[in-house]
């Protein structure tokens, strides 16, 4: 039943922030980061948190998962905002304790930078719900292309990644397979000390390693019975191509940061 | 004729998985089973038939979802049972065992259970000595690394990997997956040496009925996570139509005597090997050479 | 010596050797897999190529689509010479190969993608791909999975999906080398019922490796091979008869045409062109009567 696992957190549903361009999607989520840090206060963030709540809206995702991205950082959060709280210096001091001081200024550069992460993943979630790993590959690959004049392997990456997400769920089962087989065999993976513990794994890594590299080689021999030769003269099935609502969403990213720049000179 | 014990039970055995989730999927309901020491026992089934998951379930890798599994009588699933005793008595080869091949020489490879039951070395190896004489694997081979080996070399080690562990019962999931005829013949010969030598329960899962046929006492026919027939394979191979329904076939040859009774000829139906064929076949045409 | 371009496949001594290298690289043995092979194959014909493992079988269908070159001798695919690097990319276009492990040949994510992966090596537009791969698709039957994951398909369904990426380059020839070895058995009946389709239909030049009888009784033509030779040639029929030769070789034969066999060792006059139940069953309806 490992098989149903879902690569990655790709919510599949019929949006417009679905059906974008992926490469408009990336470039989007790069922007949106950087003007992240163009935020002059909360007010900035204010507007950010806006239009992030629109993009949610109109993704049709459900709030739980954008928040669930979160989990994995709470404890980054907790020692960032701890740092700020405790040990920045500041003028208004609310409290003391040695060298530690809770200061006003703290305080506010705690929550800043706290509200800033948040929205950071909460933006980067949206991408990888809205995308599918293939659109993902498919976007960086154009993305990267034009430097392949200065070496940048982007079909090479794009091929790879594409490979292993293909055999991710493969290999996953694969394990399960080997792990049961060597228990059934007496072997122990969950006693033990680190050190035991490590060397356990040697018969479920070994033979994986194994069938990996056998895998890869067969995999070869049949791209190559396929007249596989490199990314060169290479077409595709379906190209990535901009329409009007890609155009409109660039305008209004655009429109954003413009909103944010303003507010600094203001 | 021995009583006969049951040595794995059984008793209304259910397995869902993914519970809960819109991928819930039934795939054992309400099964109630024995297997008797001693019995060679085929079990049979398409994928899907939920033969994989019985087959788990008899040496508690998977635990049912409602029902109990009993070894010698006891619940292996008890707080107070050692998973690893019952791991050991009950043996379990899964498909492509060679895959699971991991040490620098054969001899370590099989030793590797043994090894994991705290045995003595000197206990070690004996028993990997003669688990690889059972499986036809001689002395001078045991220094050699596994990948040297040839498929069916290397399968017959995986083999005695487990066979060294001493097993009242073993499992084997498909032993003759990707051999050719040749290889096929000799893997089934080595597990019928295997039942007459050891005289422990075996059981083979798999979804050729040719196979199976010529050496299981009993054949455990599965379809959609029930026991669709259970009894020798003479008496399961009557209900040809209904084992059709289910997708798989009975053996050419109980074919043949289907049809001939069909078109009046006096033969028996439960015919299985081209040997008893031929005495039928004999009969009826009546030629005297 | 003009190779006819009637013919798909031509062999002329063709050898392949190989040296097994102990520890230090030096050479310890030297293996011949394929020895001096004579072979002719037409086009259109469904060709079975049967013997146990390591009879050389995979071998030879591996020098087709010149995934390996001969050591000695030559190989034509419709008249090119395999060891021509000019021709490296056409040969293998048109001699097209389904791989043993159903897995370990599809490399996209999602089916259409896979399928469309050959037509893309070879360059062909955006809108030729898409008619390839639906077309493709149908010939296997598989296009309601075209937006699948492949992980999430049977053995036998796997299978099809490689043979109809396979299809999307257009070959001439299609070479399937032990396709139904890892499927069980309603996945094998799906894989051969497709591929005889197929050769019935598109008159695609079939060439089949296998181990089990029961998929060459209705090929043109069966080859069997032992040691890296060719030791039998004939219709399945020819084959078949030979009942003791094909045991010794390692080898199956239908369990009908067995019976056959040892009832004419009893002195009962069966014919020896026995391969199916049907036949055997008019057979003894026929002695019988007299």
């Amino acid at each position: 039943m490992l098989r149903n696992i879902t690569i990655g957190q790709y919510y599949p549903v019929d949006s417009y922030i679905h059906n974008l361009d992926p490469r408009v999607k990336i470039m989007g989520t790069f922007v949106y980061i950087i003007s992240l840090f163009l935020v002059p206060n909360f007010i900035g963030y204010g507007i950010v948190l806006l239009f992030l709540w629109m993009l949610i809206r109109i993704s049709k995702v459900p709030f739980s998962y954008i928040v669930r991205g979160l989990k994995s950082i709470i404890m980054i959060l907790i020692f960032t905002l701890g740092l700020n709280v405790f040990l920045t210096p500041g003028e208004h001091v609310l409290f003391q304790w040695k060298f530690i001081q809770v200061t006003g200024e703290g305080i506010y550069i705690a929550l800043f930078m706290g509200v800033r992460l948040i929205l950071l993943i909460m933006g980067s979630s949206l991408l990888t719900l809205t995308t599918s790993p293939i659109q993902l590959t498919d976007g960086i690959e154009n993305l990267l292309s034009p430097f392949k004049k200065i070496g940048v392997p982007s079909h090479e990456i794009a091929m790879m990644m594409t490979i292993a997400l293909r055999f991710i769920p493969i290999l996953l089962e694969e394990t399960d397979k080997i792990m049961k087989a060597q228990m059934a065999r007496g072997a122990d993976f969950e006693s033990g000390g680190f050190i035991k513990r490590a060397k356990s794994l040697i018969p479920i890594l070994i033979p994986l390693f194994i069938s990996a590299f056998r895998r890869a080689d067969e995999l070869a021999l049949a791209m190559e019975a396929r007249c596989y030769r490199g990314g060169e003269n290479r077409t595709r099935l379906k190209q990535l191509a901009m329409k009007k609502e890609d155009y409109k969403a660039i305008v209004i990213i655009g429109s954003l940061v413009i909103a944010l720049v303003l507010l600094r000179m203001v | 004729m021995s009583a006969k014990t049951k040595i794995i039970e059984l008793n209304k055995v259910s397995h869902l998985y993914s519970a809960g989730t819109p991928f819930e999927k039934e795939a054992l309901k309400d099964i109630n089973l024995s297997i008797y020491q001693g019995e060679f026992v085929g079990i049979i089934g398409h994928t899907g038939s939920g033969k994989s998951t019985l087959m788990q379930h008899f040496n508690g890798l998977l635990k049912p979802t409602s029902g109990t599994v009993l070894f010698k009588g006891k619940d292996i699933h008890h707080e107070e049972v050692n998973k690893k005793t019952i791991r050991q008595k009950i043996g379990l080869v899964f498909q492509y065992p060679e895959h699971q091949l991991f040490e620098m020489t054969i001899f370590e490879d099989v030793a590797f259970g043994p090894k994991n039951m705290g045995l003595s070395e000197e206990e070690i190896k004996q028993r990997v000595e003669e688990s690889l004489k059972i499986v036809g694997i001689g002395p001078e081979l045991y220094e050699k690394s596994p990948f040297e080996l040839s498929g069916g070399q290397k399968r017959r080690v995986a083999i005695a990997g487990v066979v060294a562990m001493q097993p009242e019962v073993l499992i084997l999931d498909e032993p003759t997956a990707g051999l050719d005829p040749r290889g096929r013949d000799e893997i089934l010969a080595e597990i019928q040496n295997l039942h007459e030598t050891l005289g422990i329960t075996i059981i083979l899962v798999s979804h050729s009925m040719e196979d199976i046929a010529r050496f299981v006492d009993r054949l455990i026919v599965m379809h959609r996570g029930d026991v669709a027939f259970d009894g020798t394979p003479k008496e399961v191979f009557l209900h040809v139509k209904e084992l059709e329904q289910i997708g798989l076939a009975v053996p050419q040859i109980t074919y043949l005597m289907h049809q001939l009774k069909a078109r009046g000829f006096n033969v028996p139906l439960d015919v299985l090997t081209i040997e008893e064929a031929v005495q039928v076949i004999r009969s009826q045409v009546g030629i005297q050479k | 010596m003009g190779v006819g371009m009637k013919q798909m496949v031509v062999a002329q001594g063709l050898t392949y050797e190989y040296h097994i290298r102990d520890e230090q690289g030096k050479v310890e043995q030297t293996e011949q897999a394929l020895k001096s092979i004579n072979l002719s194959i037409e086009k259109g014909q469904f060709v079975a190529i049967l013997g146990h493992n390591g009879s050389g079988k995979s071998t030879l269908a591996k020098h087709m689509n010149a995934l390996l070159f001969p050591t000695g001798g030559t190989l034509w695919i419709k008249g090119m010479d395999t060891q021509d690097e000019d021709k490296l990319w056409d040969i293998r276009q048109s001699a097209g190969m389904v791989f043993q492990n159903p897995d370990n040949q599809i490399i996209a994510t999602i089916v259409e993608e896979d399928v469309a992966f050959g037509p893309e090596n070879l360059g062909i537009s955006s809108p030729e791909i898409r008619k390839r791969v639906d077309d493709s698709l149908r010939a296997v039957q598989m296009t309601e999975y075209q937006g699948h994951a492949p992980h999430l398909l049977s053995g036998g369904q796997k299978q099809r999906v490689a043979i109809a990426g396979v299809l999307a380059m257009k070959p001439e020839c299609i070479i399937l080398d032990e396709p139904t070895a890892m499927l069980d058995p309603s996945g094998r009946k799906e894989v051969l019922d497709t591929v005889y389709q197929l050769n019935q239909k598109e008159k695609i030049t079939t060439i089949l490796i296998t181990h089990y009888m029961e998929e060459v009784i209705r090929a043109h033509r069966v080859i069997v091979m032992e040691q890296g030779e060719i030791v039998m040639d004939g219709t399945p029929k020819e084959i078949f008869k030979q009942v003791e030769v094909l045991k010794q070789l390692g080898l199956d034969v239908p369990q009908v045409t067995e019976l056959a066999y040892m009832l004419r060792k009893e002195g009962i006059p069966i014919s020896d062109e026995i391969l199916t139940i049907e036949e055997m069953v008019e057979s003894l309806c026929q002695l019988k009567q007299k």
